[in-house]
């Protein structure tokens, strides 16, 4: 007679209640990113070849600071859960994939800081 | 032990492309293309935090005829994945998957895409 069930099998291994959270995540930062695509390219678009102060100024305003922030971190946040789809996807071998999509991971979010640190360089940097 | 030849289901160079087929891949070629775009903007902003002389520079680059093909083809990706993804949240809510649906949503898709793009170069130059 044994006590062992099949629950430690699956330990570990299981859905445990987020199994659906990459999925939601992607749209709902899809959703959030109908809004901020189009005011943060409708924003670029009209400094499309103006100078360095036009640029600064218009950047520099909060609420369009606020929006190109918004917009930077969950269009990273949306490349980084669509990116890895594309890995698990197409890398097979497993040292090969968690590599890959530790690094994504790893680089959209050093990109995003970034992107976002500049923003912010612009609203108070003077 | 010698491997079993599996019968195969018909795949990408048997399979003759269709619609659904063909704006599926699209979907996804231009979602890993928009994070290049997103590296572009990136760039953009920072070269604006950086100072007058690199943003000159760096605003200059895309501002020359080779820096606004790729912008060109950044705006198309961007407004086609922007559409697409809009049906694929009809989808998502169990909408529009009739066969004559799904190919009209798909024409919808691509026609507006263009619209978005002209819109926003004109935007651009006006």
């Amino acid at each position: 007679m044994t006590f062992r069930t099949p629950l430690k099998q699956v330990r570990g291994l299981g859905a445990a209640r987020d199994g659906v959270a990459h999925w939601w995540h992607q749209r709902l930062s899809a959703v959030a990113l109908i809004v901020l695509v189009l005011l943060a390219a409708a924003r670029i678009v009209s400094l499309a070849g103006e100078d360095y102060a036009t640029v600064k100024a218009a950047l520099g305003q909060p609420f369009w600071a606020g929006v190109l922030i918004l917009f930077l971190a969950t269009a990273y946040y949306h490349f980084r859960l669509g990116l890895q789809v594309v890995i698990e996807d197409y890398v097979h071998g497993p040292a090969a994939r968690l590599t890959m999509i530790v690094l994504n991971i790893f680089v959209t979010a050093a990109l995003a800081v970034a992107s976002i640190l500049a923003v912010l360089k612009l609203v108070f940097g003077g | 032990m010698a491997k079993v030849e599996r019968p195969l289901s018909p795949h990408l160079q048997i399979y003759r492309p269709q619609i659904t087929s063909v704006l599926s891949i699209l979907h996804r070629i231009t979602g890993v293309a928009l994070g290049v775009g997103l590296l572009l903007v990136s760039w953009w902003l920072i070269a604006a935090a950086a100072g007058e002389e690199y943003f000159t520079f760096v605003n200059g680059l895309m501002g020359s005829w080779f820096g606004r093909i790729v912008l060109f083809g950044f705006s198309w990706a961007l407004f086609y994945h922007f559409c697409n993804g809009i049906r694929h949240l009809f989808w998502d809510i169990g909408k529009g998957f009739d066969k004559a649906d799904v190919a009209r949503s798909g024409q919808i898709v691509i026609a507006a895409s263009v619209v978005l793009t002209l819109i926003a170069w004109i935007g651009a130059y006006a």
